[in-house]
């Protein structure tokens, strides 16, 4: 029997902890619903099955930081109809993007057995900095149900519905006690882009910003009010800096307070 | 492939079911292998130098970071470490949290492994939901499995991949009791069905083969292993874990972006689920016990094809201790015991699903992170699987190459490796563009 022709799926690693891609096998309800939708042609993670390409949707997690991969994700590129980036790494380059702040001639003392044996550039950069991109998914890590949405989004040739707008809101609407306002927690939740489901207030934390900066952040008026809280220009630096560091909204705001 | 008795040379351009990206290259010459590398080309993403600078507090979200398959096993060993520091003890009931939130990670990262990863290469499929057209209700209990574990790390962390509800000391908000009560019809179930899972999986066909290991865990006076307990080996290591540095040290050898453990006689060493088993068998619960017996596994189990079966055990056993915690669980008085900044050098060793997972910092006064180690057990088991494949390549060698290939893929899998965690490195040779 010839199966019907089904949309083709690729999933690519770049630098990252894999923790976005296991999303996908973290859809415990959904994952055999999404592979019969869809034939997933390339997923290493996951099979030894590694067809070729053309790809109709893939799936890019992590950053850019080494030549050969800043060429690898140009040909994933031409291979694919479809090229959506999953998380931080690939959508801001992610915790290692932490090396981009720093002095690279400072850092190049290497203190180890064999630099020459390491190959990487001097910066971690977003997919989008190398190759057209026709979405981007936030979060470190993604949320499985944003994914879910994304992949069916593409493969029925809409746009994914997801929102642009900050953690607040959502925040609100699950009815979380204002931690900032309530408990002067520092919360990066009015600069954050939603997604998550306002988890950390939820848990009495203050939000960390893992899916980066909110559509036009006011980020210098969050700071003001942080700082009245007693945050100090180290701390405000490192607020910014963690899984978004090089998102431009982040990386702006966090420049100031050097 | 080339004439018995030429050279011949077998080479995986990337494994897959594996976390992370690795290559395998072994080139035999007649009967011998002359070379033998298990290839790590995932980039380093420079951990230990970017932690410089960070405060202690941030220690267990960033290290969780290195990877989003066991990040718990990074924010206790984090945790612990700069607890270590400020001498502070985490007891009670917020130590049982902990221990639960872990169950919850060797479930999950088990039964992933067990039929996601490793049982395809058993059957002869490339991957599960292959296995789902002819087994859909393996593949489906499977999943459901996979998914009580990961009830556990949502209620208790928020999330599957880096939780947020947990730091330096304990927690944000503990749960309530109902929140986890809420979980048991569930779990109880998943036991069964980890039961089940050992039954299948003791029944696969094993390749005859075993080395003689010496297998490396924590080993605690009471528990089967988590967050705490002595560095212990079959070859007679029995120290703090303060002491980790003088029993395991690191080499960088030019084919792998992982440094590689060795001990101190240069040998290496296995982590993991065989290693944990074969020093704290008498640490299971009976259950897990009667299940690995049954399944004929002995006082230790040095077949590493059959980790498959250990795994299972071990989610027996995370099972059973979930429950336990749950029914006698009262939420504690506060969520987290309070860690202030304090100058020095901290310890923290914990098993992750994979092995021990060893943070060691030093901070300044005011809690700012000065200098950090980190050491996978992926690191420490590369070295392992390195003379595993040796071992195995050489009676072997009259099989085709492709036999041969799926032999050694699968050999590494044994470990589970986890390729993204093991990669890390100090500082960095930058190439300008």
């Amino acid at each position: 029997m010839n199966e019907p022709s089904r949309p083709r799926l690729a999933v690519w690693k770049f630098a990252s902890c894999d923790g976005c891609q296991l999303s996908l096998l973290d859809c415990e309800d959904e994952l055999l619903a999404v592979a019969d939708a869809v034939e997933i042609a390339y997923f290493p993670e996951a099979s030894s099955r590694m067809a070729e390409g053309p790809y109709d949707l893939s799936l890019v997690e992590g950053s850019v930081t080494t030549a050969h991969d800043a060429e690898r994700i140009r040909e994933i590129r031409r291979q694919s109809r479809f090229l959506v980036t999953i998380g931080a790494c690939a959508t801001a380059g992610g915790i290692q993007a932490l090396r981009n702040f720093v002095d690279v001639d400072g850092f190049i003392q290497a203190v180890y057995a064999h630099p020459d044996y390491i190959r990487t550039l001097a910066t971690s950069t977003p997919i989008s900095d190398h190759v057209r991109v026709d979405f981007e998914l936030r979060g470190c890590p993604i949320d499985k149900g944003q994914l879910i949405e994304v992949i069916s989004a593409f493969v029925n040739d809409r746009r994914p519905n997801v929102a642009t707008h900050s953690v607040c809101e959502e925040c609100k609407r699950a009815g979380h006690v204002c931690v900032l306002v309530a408990h002067g927690t520092p919360c990066l939740g009015p600069v954050t882009q939603a997604g998550c489901g306002a988890l950390c207030p939820g848990y009495h934390r203050g939000c960390y910003g893992c899916f980066g900066p909110k559509e036009a952040p006011n980020a210098p008026a969050l700071s003001a009010r942080l700082a009245a809280l007693g945050m100090s220009s180290p701390e405000l630096v490192r607020v910014y800096r963690t899984f978004n560091a090089n998102a431009d909204a982040f990386r702006e705001e966090s420049a100031r307070h050097e | 492939m080339s004439d018995a008795g030429g050279t011949r040379t077998i080479e995986v351009d990337y494994i897959a079911r594996v976390e992370g990206e690795g290559a395998l290259y072994i080139r035999t010459e007649g009967d011998r292998v002359e070379d033998c590398q298990l290839r790590i080309f995932e980039p380093p993403r420079f951990f230990e130098g970017l932690l410089r600078g960070r405060a202690y507090t941030e220690a267990p979200d960033i290290t969780a970071r290195i990877c989003g398959i066991c990040p718990i096993a990074y924010i206790m060993s984090a945790s612990h470490a700069m607890e270590d520091v400020a001498g502070v003890r985490v007891g009670g009931a917020l130590r049982e949290l902990r221990r639960l939130i872990y169950c919850g990670e060797w479930i999950e990262s088990h039964v992933l492994h067990i039929y996601m990863l490793h049982l395809p290469d058993f059957l002869g499929y490339p991957d599960a939901v292959t296995l789902a057209k002819d087994r859909p209700e393996t593949v489906r209990r499977a999943l459901r499995l996979k998914k009580a574990g990961n009830s556990l790390m949502r209620c208790i962390g928020g999330r599957e991949v880096h939780p947020v509800n947990l730091r330096v000391g304990g927690f944000y908000r503990a749960p309530s009791r109902a929140e986890l009560d809420a979980l048991v019809p569930e779990l109880e179930w998943a036991l069964g069905a980890a039961l089940e899972t050992v039954a299948l999986v003791q029944t696969l066909d094993f390749p005859d083969f075993e080395a003689d290991y010496e297998f490396m865990a924590l080993r605690h006076p009471e528990e089967y292993p988590f967050n705490e307990g002595r560095l212990c080996s079959t070859g007679g290591v029995d120290v703090p874990v303060s002491r980790y540095d003088e029993v395991l040290s690191e080499a960088h050898l030019a084919h792998t972006t992982a440094l590689q453990s060795r001990n101190a006689e240069g040998q290496p060493v296995m982590m993991g689920p065989m290693a944990r088993y074969a020093l704290n068998r008498d640490r299971l619960t009976p259950r897990a016990r009667r299940a690995a017996d049954d399944a004929g596994l002995g006082e230790a189990c040095r077949n590493p094809f059959r980790s498959i079966v250990v795994r299972a055990v071990e989610v027996v056993f995370a099972l059973e201790e979930a429950l336990r915690i749950i029914r006698a669980y009262e939420p504690p008085a506060d969520a987290c015991v309070p860690v202030g900044p304090t100058a020095g050098t901290g310890y923290g060793a914990t098993e992750a699903p994979r092995g021990i997972c060893y943070h060691r910092y030093r901070t300044d006064g005011d809690g700012i992170i000065r200098d950090a180690k980190i050491v996978a057990p992926t690191s420490v088991n590369q070295a392992r699987i390195e003379a595993d494949l040796r071992a195995l390549v050489e009676p072997n060698l009259a099989l085709d190459d492709t036999a041969l290939q799926a032999l050694c893929e699968q050999a590494i899998r044994n470990y589970d490796p986890c390729i993204s965690c093991s990669t890390h490195f100090l500082d960095l040779r930058l190439e300008r563009r």
